[in-house]
């Protein structure tokens, strides 16, 4: 199966230590890519491009910028779960990254139920979120782990609901499968380009887009971090490295959450329309997924850039009166054209 | 005194917790949020403390104070040119508009008027703030709601108007320009065709809020219906500016009290929105923001020629007497009661400034409203601290 | 009962305010205690402080129903006077007569050292009007919270500025200061005491031009005050 014959024992070692160096090194990426430059761009703010060439030491002083700052605990707080709660939302981020396919062979663990485990670990964050929001002592974050762990939940459902359409045309669970089902498919007997999901799941695409902009908490529904009325909700007590802790979870989730997207939707690390040996694929696939990626991330920066944010209770309703309600019509319709094409 | 007035505290917000429109059938126990001193949301220092149920507040109580700077009193002991450089500083967003009303009333009290040029001119700077004041509130009231990007381009544009303002009088913030008699100086060379140059920006920026907030859906979730005030409350209040006219009261200053500017030369229109929630409050200073500018573009077309300044003496006493001079400044209506005796400065001064008055319908108009739209409503009211503690 | 216009020629007469005058006399009847107009700028009026929250309810009734504000005026002369005669300020004043201390009280104005102050606007006659009553010794008056509810902050400031009681006023609690506070800021026998640490440069910025610049400078100013204002 593998390329280089290697034990177990060395093959996991060197994913694993892969995984902890891509998974920092994607947060920086979407940082610099899109907070600092993109949105730099998008707001004419003078800074994020002028520190070094094109805006590159940006990101480097801000790193040393959040190391220096002093690590404060509010005298009220619950030590323990306060200072567990930034790593608990970062392990879901890394659990998200062990079934993220990058080539035929380039996955951490090429589970079965990969759609499954990554639904599951994503929603792990909310542990952490409620733990920070109770543990801060904190009125604001109290009120910003709350509102986060009631739109986490509403959120899982119309993204669980809307992957469903997916697995239902790929008839498995398994990440590469999916990507196969896409590269070996075809739309209505026309198949020169494979069939990537974005055309036939549309829907679904559209509502895990969503779901996935209000998992991540990101803008039009960044209640539980709204600067302006939580003053930055369940991590406003946190200082220094980790709010950096924080912040690298968000961003690494934002990526795994477009790694997903590129996956289910976009055919992953397969080109369509081209049919290449799986070790050449080993070796772009990586490349070909980091441009599906900022494509997708893409999409989601400029949303947040530009969309004023919703209110709680507007963003339940939707949640529950449009996406999922379109969510169930969309696997129906998915089974019918299954059973019937 | 104070344990009673602390009970009778208790007593008045149970009471008024009695009235809100709220469930109270559940036992839950209310919780107090402090929004503020120090919150993104309260341009400064102003503290809303509120009672919450869940996230519905039950009773908002603005509690200022944080900035108070005493300026009546101070202004006692000044003589009436300096009273101008504490004046610039009570609505710091819209300077030059908080000294005119001032040196209106003073002129009143002296019987000089200004001569025509100076009234021009005065105008055009006047409306000027009002544009720079309000392009900052069209931006801010994005981010209130959680939109960042309006706002990095209002400071963007308003950093043109600002320069514009700094070319004629020297200070960006606080110009200290306007003089009883007249201006200080004349307008610098080229001054009217740049200003012509940068109206034009504005009203581009002024379509591009419409098109980021005015015309988004989300933006209209978060502000319609949020915050309605009607005419009646609103008149009772005592709102003024763009707060009154959001809720269809036809009334401004400008046009009504006619204080003997420059207005009434020039064709504009007075905005009103008949709703009364923020959405209405929003439009209604977009629509203002543009006609600034087209009343700016007028008044820059036909300033008359002649001196800027009338014959005053050079030490100035002002007759004994009382006046009371308001202006429709950015924020509403801004006025100075100016008592004099007969001496170098005023025997006392009564500022009402608008943010006062449009902020203390705040408890009234939070019964009940879920803690997002406290921010909203904060937001399109639109206050700033300094006017509201001078 | 009314006081006479101040003489000045070039005024006209003011038929708008005249006429809300008369209606105001008759509306208000025997609350009403005093007048005074200026033609063109104002009116005001002196109302029985006993019928205080009476007179607001019958401006609101005739079209006041737009609430300007509420005050004050503590007309005793400050003891320290306006802080001038500090080592900056001698020698500026040429003439050096005893100044008469002038214990007027204002248009329409009464007796009483304290006067309160209300200021409305009638949108449909589009004018305002400022309504004075002059403050007893028991500092006490009828709140108008429940006519213009805007009253209430204003009576909160007015009550710690100055120390006046509003009866049926539920919270007045001060509003700017500290809750420990003591004395009424405004009131003109409270000590400025920034004044009183340091004294205040203040007048000195206008200082005596030389007397052989004099004549130079005025005929400058005169030039420019001909040449049709100069430059631009």
């Amino acid at each position: 199966m593998s390329l280089l014959a290697l034990a177990y024992w060395q093959e996991t070692g060197i994913k694993l230590g892969l995984a902890l160096a891509v998974i920092p090194t994607t947060s920086l990426v979407l940082v610099y890519l899109f907070l600092f430059k993109m949105m730099a761009f998008m707001q004419s703010r003078l800074g994020p491009n002028d520190t070094g060439p094109y805006g590159s030491l940006q990101l480097i002083a801000e790193a040393i910028k959040f190391l220096q700052k002093e690590d404060i605990h509010p005298a009220q707080a619950d030590r323990r779960v306060f200072r567990m709660a930034p790593v608990v939302v970062l392990a879901s981020t890394f659990l998200l990254y062990v079934v993220l396919p990058a080539g035929p062979d380039a996955v951490v663990e090429n589970l079965d139920t990969g759609v499954f485990y990554a639904m599951a670990v994503s929603s792990l964050s909310v542990l952490g979120i409620l733990m920070a929001g109770w543990a801060s002592a904190n009125k604001y974050a109290l009120l910003g782990g709350l509102r986060a762990a009631g739109q986490l939940i509403a959120y899982e459902l119309p993204l669980i609901l809307a992957v469903m359409g997916v697995v239902v045309q790929a008839e498995s669970l398994n990440l590469q499968r999916i990507v196969e089902a896409q590269a070996t498919g075809e739309i209505f007997g026309f198949g020169a380009i494979g069939n990537p999901f974005i055309l036939t799941q549309f829907l679904a695409f559209l509502i895990f887009m969503i779901a996935a902009q209000a998992e991540l908490t990101q803008t039009p529904f960044d209640m539980p971090v709204a600067e302006t009325e939580l003053v930055g909700g369940f991590h406003i007590e946190y200082t220094g490295f980790r709010f950096l802790l924080f912040f690298m979870a968000e961003f690494g989730t934002a990526f795994a959450f477009a790694a997903l997207a590129s996956v289910m939707f976009l055919g992953g690390w397969w080109i369509p329309g081209f049919d290449v040996d799986d070790n050449i694929l080993n070796i772009l696939g990586p490349g070909v997924m980091l441009g599906k990626i900022l494509l997708i991330s893409f999409f989601i920066f400029w949303v947040r850039f530009t969309y004023p944010r919703l209110r709680e209770d507007q963003l339940q309703k939707f949640a529950w009166k449009v996406l999922i309600p379109l969510a169930l019509a969309n696997i129906v319709l998915t089974g019918i054209f299954k059973v019937v094409f | 005194m104070t344990a009673t007035s602390d009970r009778e505290q208790m007593a008045y917000v149970s009471a008024q917790a009695a009235d809100a429109r709220v469930n109270v059938e559940l036992d839950t126990g209310d919780m107090t949020l402090n929004i503020g001193p120090q919150h993104p949301a309260t341009h400064g220092t102003l503290r809303i403390a509120c009672q919450l149920d869940g996230e519905q507040v039950v009773v908002a109580e603005p509690i200022m104070g944080y900035m108070h700077r005493g300026y009546e009193k101070l202004c006692e002991v000044r003589t009436y040119p300096q009273c101008t450089t504490l004046i610039n500083r009570i609505d710091w967003l819209g300077s030059f508009a908080n000294e005119v009303p001032f040196i209106l009333a003073a002129e009143r009290l002296m019987e000089v008027e200004a001569p025509p040029r100076a009234q021009w001119i005065r105008t055009i700077l006047f409306e000027l703030s009002r544009i720079a004041n309000l392009a900052l509130f069209l931006g801010d009231m994005g981010v209130q709601i959680g939109a960042l990007t309006p706002v990095f381009f209002a400071f963007r544009d308003r950093e043109r108007v600002l320069n514009q303002i700094e070319e004629v009088t020297g200070g960006r913030f606080h110009p200290n320009f306007d003089r009883i008699g007249g201006l200080k100086d004349d307008l610098p060379k080229g001054w009217i065709e740049e200003t012509h140059a940068v109206m034009i920006k504005m009203r581009t920026f002024c379509d591009e809020m419409e098109d980021l907030l005015v015309g988004n859906e989300i933006f209209q979730a978060r502000c319609r219906g949020v915050g309605v005030i009607p005419s009646d409350v609103a008149l009772g209040y005592g709102l003024s500016g763009a707060n009154l006219r959001a809720s269809g009261v036809d009334w401004d200053l400008r046009r009504d009290a006619n204080p003997g500017l420059a207005w009434n030369e020039v064709d504009w229109k007075v905005w009103t929105h008949p709703d009364g929630d923020s959405f209405a409050r929003y439009w209604v200073r977009l629509q203002e923001t543009r006609e600034a500018t087209r009343i700016v573009d007028q008044l820059l077309g036909g300033i008359p020629s002649g001196p800027i300044m009338a014959k005053v003496p050079r030490i100035i006493k002002v007759p004994a007497g009382e006046a009371y001079l308001s202006t429709e400044n950015p924020l509403g209506e801004m006025g100075y009661y100016v008592v004099s005796k007969g001496d170098l400065g005023p025997f006392r001064v009564k500022i009402r400034t608008p943010s006062f008055n449009n902020i203390s319908v705040v408890p009234w108009v939070m019964k009940g409203v879920y803690v997002p739209d406290v921010i909203t409503i904060l937001g399109s009211l639109y206050f700033i601290l300094g006017d509201i503690d001078r | 009962m009314t006081d006479e216009t101040p003489p000045d020629e070039t005024q006209k007469i003011d038929e708008e305010r005249d006429a809300l005058l008369a209606d105001l006399s008759e509306g208000l009847n025997e609350i009403l205690i005093e007048s005074h107009l200026r033609p063109h700028e104002d009116l005001w009026i002196r109302v029985d402080k006993n019928h205080w929250q009476d007179a607001a309810q019958i401006a609101k009734s005739m079209g006041f129903a737009y609430f300007g504000f509420i005050s004050a005026i503590d007309w005793q002369l400050a003891p320290e006077g306006r802080y001038e005669d500090t080592e900056f300020d001698g020698g500026l004043d040429e003439e050096e007569d005893p100044v008469e201390p002038d214990n007027s009280t204002g248009y329409a104005g009464g007796e009483t050292r304290f006067q309160l102050l209300m200021q409305l606007y009638s949108l449909e006659r589009q004018l305002g009007l400022v309504v004075k009553a002059d403050l007893g010794d028991d500092m006490t008056v009828d709140s108008v919270r429940e006519v213009f509810p805007g009253a209430d902050w204003h009576e909160r400031e007015t009550h710690e500025m100055f120390g006046i009681s509003f009866a049926g006023h539920p919270t007045l609690q001060p509003l700017y200061l500290p809750t420990e506070f003591e004395g009424h800021p405004l009131r003109k026998d409270f000590p400025l005491l920034a004044r009183q640490v340091k004294p205040w440069p203040g007048v000195v910025d206008i200082e005596e031009i030389p007397e052989h610049l004099e004549a130079q400078l005025e005929a400058e100013v005169m030039a420019a005050f001909e040449a049709n204002g100069g430059a631009s």
